[in-house]
């Protein structure tokens, strides 16, 4: 029999259920074929109902939807006809699903082994040794570590990548026709992203299998599919192969997507690196966060953050990047006075800060604003967004009444909001808008500084690329200095002056941001440049070829002194590297490097310049 | 008349929020207390008739007790002391358990861990031994019966509420507030509690329900509300006879304590399957 088309959904609508009685169309008219050994992307921002597409593949939609129109054929059934039986049987073994979040999928209570090889106890009469084999065969083709015993652990164990390829391992045991991937590796740091991505492009390569693959990031569609669909509000906008939808896109949402995803670099110049002390709006000098019991020298044994020295020039912004856990939100809190520093010290506009924010002045709680991550968490659900603008008003310029009334719209107008949503409850607000109104509240006390915690992670890319271009625009004319945390490396070359890197709690390098892609630099910087996706097909090829050390394990913190990065390095010499003090190299335009290499080592790794061009944004 | 007619519909049942509903249910039984008895046709404890446990009849409505006094009368008083009572008392234990289980979510760790420690203490009492012990030693003023029902109770609103709390005091505007320097009042007053209205108010009609019951579990042992005085539960215990003869003095008052604690759980329930 003859399979042209693996998956054929034909017209489906689908709708969601109002308490009222009414409803929603969620998705509209949706076609879509996929031939079998193929890769199709779902691309879209949040709520365009890619989710919904993906999960009625397996016959499954969330309580409150229904299938109101249209047909879905995979690999011969009709998936809309089925009954909840047979669909037990079709779901694992015609059809697997791999979720986006690993960390939330496993059960802590179970080890690896037994819920990876569930599905095949479930679904066929193998024996547990078969089972067991297949899994071990599995994990090595996704080059998980110590395939033979990993499964013997617990997910806590584990890291998020690892997570990520062990839930495609259980949704490949029943060896099924089709796995839909619903946005596996959004949660994950680069570095670990790009690993996983190879693994499953290699597994589905070498089993012929059909996939359909859902995420809102064009640079990884480029990497793993073969055609994409563009979804927006629940309908298709742009159907095709994904070298001609990204390369030469019709739709004009689809180009606005495409152009969200090519962030361009500032057009400033970066502010100097080098800066008098007077001209600094902030200045950390080896300061030290940490929890646990004291040294001898009165220092906490385990430290979150370990001497770090920064500096902010006035007016300019400075990017902190780093992956998962290596300590940037704590920067964050430490200097904003929430999470107090056990050495150290921080000079803001000339004064020395108190570490804890309640014995800080008015006045500089009032110059230092935080604006945090999570645009759903940042406003009171139980104020009114005018409430809460005018709070800030009241409290550090004591206006009243009409007055703070008046200036919460002249806010609103600086971050393009209309007035009427001063009346609005965050509930009834969009993800980018409430962003807004977090930096409008922030900007409302007049600061001289606004410490930036990931406020574009949770956003869609269109959207983040207009707070980002807002950021710049008020910086412009407020004269505002900036600290923007962030794992986005376009965001950082559009928005930074200079950025720090930071691994395991340590500063590895400061430089200038529209330097990172070209001279010399630590390893680990070099790792995380090289780990960001870009649109351009190959590249993960590309990218892995120029990786040497294996996947390496989360890092472990060194307490015996030398480099953080030693058991992860590429260029580590044994014997140097894991012992004394690492030097600091200070370069030519400021750039500083914390690596026991010399600058002409680390400008060129392996002694050769490298033989693929590291990435390049213009495109 | 339109004016009229969308006034009415406002009324209707299906438009009030949830919150409104067991506010307008819990109102209805404070008016009841407060002015019912000035509705009383006889004084509690005059003896109007000589036939005692009469049947209901067009002189005294819902019948005689067992000294031959007005049931109906005697049954408005007894609302007004059992909802006074308990209001009073949920007040005292919902306002220190709120109070301090929201504090405890920003002050040392050692202040949770005596307030904590000293919560699961009573926590570990059984509620009516405590009542009785403290009643035993204290007497049995209205003014230490509140305190007892509002002690005991003190503990379940104390964990609900920081429960609720901790999780809320982990948001980012909290986090955002105590950047700006907010005192500690104004973040448990303004930016916690409004969040934890609806759980709170289901916990705050449990509570008093628990005191409505408890209350008249006391009563009926005699612990309670003293003669003259009269509550729901002690009338259920001076007319305990009647339940031989099939009388309604015994009855009524149970019904009247199922529909006071039934009533505002169902409203309850309807709050919380929205």
């Amino acid at each position: 029999m003859s399979r042209a088309h693996m998956i054929s959904v034909r017209n489906l609508d689908i709708v969601g259920h109002r308490p009222d009685g009414g409803t929603v169309p969620i998705v509209r008219d949706v076609s879509l074929e996929v031939r079998e050994g193929q890769m199709l992307a779902l691309i879209g921002e949040s709520g365009s109902g890619k989710t919904t597409i993906a999960l009625s593949l397996l016959g499954h939609v969330r309580p409150g939807c229904t299938i109101s129109g249209g047909q879905i054929t995979v690999a011969g059934h009709d998936v809309t006809s089925m009954t909840r039986h047979e669909l037990r049987g079709f779901r694992g073994r015609t059809i697997s699903y791999v979720a986006q979040n690993a960390g939330t999928a496993f059960n802590p209570a179970l080890s690896i082994a037994q819920q990876v090889i569930e599905p095949a106890r479930v679904h066929w009469a193998m024996t547990r040794q078969q089972a067991e084999r297949k899994m071990i065969d599995l994990f090595r083709a996704l080059a998980l570590p110590e395939p033979e015993t990993i499964g013997a652990r617990y997910p806590y164990q584990l890291s998020g990548g690892q997570l990520q390829r062990l839930m495609a391992a259980m949704a490949l045991i029943t060896d099924p026709e089709i796995v839909v991937f619903d946005e596996p590796t959004t949660a994950l740091d680069v570095t670990t992203q790009i690993e996983v991505l190879a693994a499953f492009r290699t597994v589905l390569a070498d089993r012929g299998i059909t996939g359909v693959y859902v995420t809102h990031d064009l640079a990884i569609v480029a990497q793993i599919a073969d055609h994409a669909v563009v979804l927006r509000h629940g309908q298709v906008r742009e159907s095709g192969t994904v070298a001609r939808i990204l390369g030469n896109p019709q739709d004009e949402y689809t180009r606005e997507l495409v152009a969200a995803c090519r962030i361009p670099p500032r057009a400033t110049p970066c502010a100097p690196m080098a800066s008098a002390r007077e001209d600094r709006v902030l200045d950390l000098s080896d300061v030290i966060v940490g929890y646990g019991n004291r040294t001898a020298e009165g220092l906490p044994e385990r430290r979150i953050l370990d001497h770090i020295s920064l500096s902010v020039p006035r007016g300019s912004t400075l990017g902190i990047i780093g992956e998962s856990g290596c300590g940037k939100s704590t920067l964050a809190r430490t200097i904003s006075g929430l999470q107090p520093w056990a050495a150290g010290q921080v000079v803001f506009r000339g004064q020395a800060l108190a570490p804890a924010v309640a014995d800080r002045t008015r006045e500089q709680r009032r110059r230092l604003q935080i604006v945090a991550q999570n645009a759903d968490l940042v406003l009171n659900p139980a104020w009114r967004i005018g409430a809460t603008i005018e709070r800030v008003l009241t409290f550090f310029h004591g206006m009243k009444g009409a007055e703070a009334r008046a200036e919460a719209m002249r806010l609103l107008d600086m971050v393009r909001l209309p007035h009427a949503l001063l009346e609005r409850y965050p509930a009834e607000l969009s993800g980018g808008q409430k962003q807004r109104v977090n930096f409008a509240r922030a900007l409302a006390a007049r600061p001289d500084l606004v410490l930036c915690d990931e406020i574009t992670a949770a956003l869609d890319p269109v959207v983040a690329a207009a707070i980002l271009e807002l950021m710049a625009e008020l910086q412009e004319t407020l004269g505002i200095s900036y600290i923007f945390i962030t794992h986005d490396l376009h965001a950082v070359r559009a928005v930074c002056d200079q950025v720090a890197v930071l691994y395991a709690g340590h500063v590895v390098e400061q430089c200038d941001s529209q330097s990172l892609t070209a001279g010399a630099h630590h390893p680990y910087t070099r790792l995380l440049v090289s780990s960001v996706p870009e649109m351009r097909a190959g590249w993960l090829a590309d990218a892995m070829a120029l990786r040497h050390a294996e996947g390496a394990p989360a890092a472990q913190r060194r307490t015996d002194g030398g480099c953080q990065f030693f058991s992860r390095c590429d260029m580590r010499m044994p014997g140097q590297c894991d012992r004394g003090p690492v030097p600091v190299h200070t370069l030519p335009d400021g750039a500083r490097i914390a690596c026991y290499r010399s600058c002409a080592d680390l400008a060129f790794p392996g002694g050769v310049a490298p033989a693929v061009p590291l990435p390049s944004y213009e495109s | 008349m339109s004016g009229m007619a969308t006034g009415l519909r406002a009324l209707r049942l299906s438009a009030l929020t949830p919150a409104q509903r067991v506010m307008g249910l819990f109102g209805f039984w404070l008016v009841l207390a407060v002015c019912g008895p000035f509705f009383a046709p006889y004084a509690p404890g005059q003896i109007i008739d000589t036939e005692v446990f009469a049947p209901l009849s067009h002189r005294h409505w819902l019948g005689t007790d067992y000294l031959g006094r007005d049931l109906g009368s005697r049954l408005l008083y007894a609302v007004r002391y059992t909802v006074l009572i308990c209001t009073l008392s949920t007040a005292f234990s919902c306002g220190c358990g709120v109070l301090l289980g929201i504090a405890t979510t920003a002050t040392p760790a050692w202040v949770e861990q005596i307030a904590g420690r000293l919560m699961d203490g009573i926590l570990s009492i059984p509620s009516l031994l405590c009542a009785l012990l403290v009643i035993a030693a204290f007497g049995d003023s209205l003014l230490a019966l509140v305190l007892t029902l509002g002690v005991i109770y003190t503990p379940g609103a104390y964990r609900t509420s920081r429960a609720l709390a901790l999780r809320i005091a982990r948001m980012d505007y909290i986090t955002v507030a105590v950047a700006r320097g907010e005192g500690a009042l104004f973040i448990i007053w303004r930016e916690i509690l409004p969040n934890m209205r609806g759980p709170l108010l289901a916990d705050v009609g449990l509570r008093f329900i628990y005191a409505v019951l408890l209350l008249s579990n006391l009563s009926f042992l005699g612990l309670g509300v003293q003669p003259p005085l009269v509550d729901l539960g002690s009338l259920v215990r001076e007319n305990v006879l009647g339940l031989v003869y099939g009388s309604g003095a015994v009855i009524l008052p149970t019904i009247v304590i199922g529909v006071l604690t039934v009533g505002i759980n169902l409203v309850l329930d309807g709050t919380s399957r929205r």
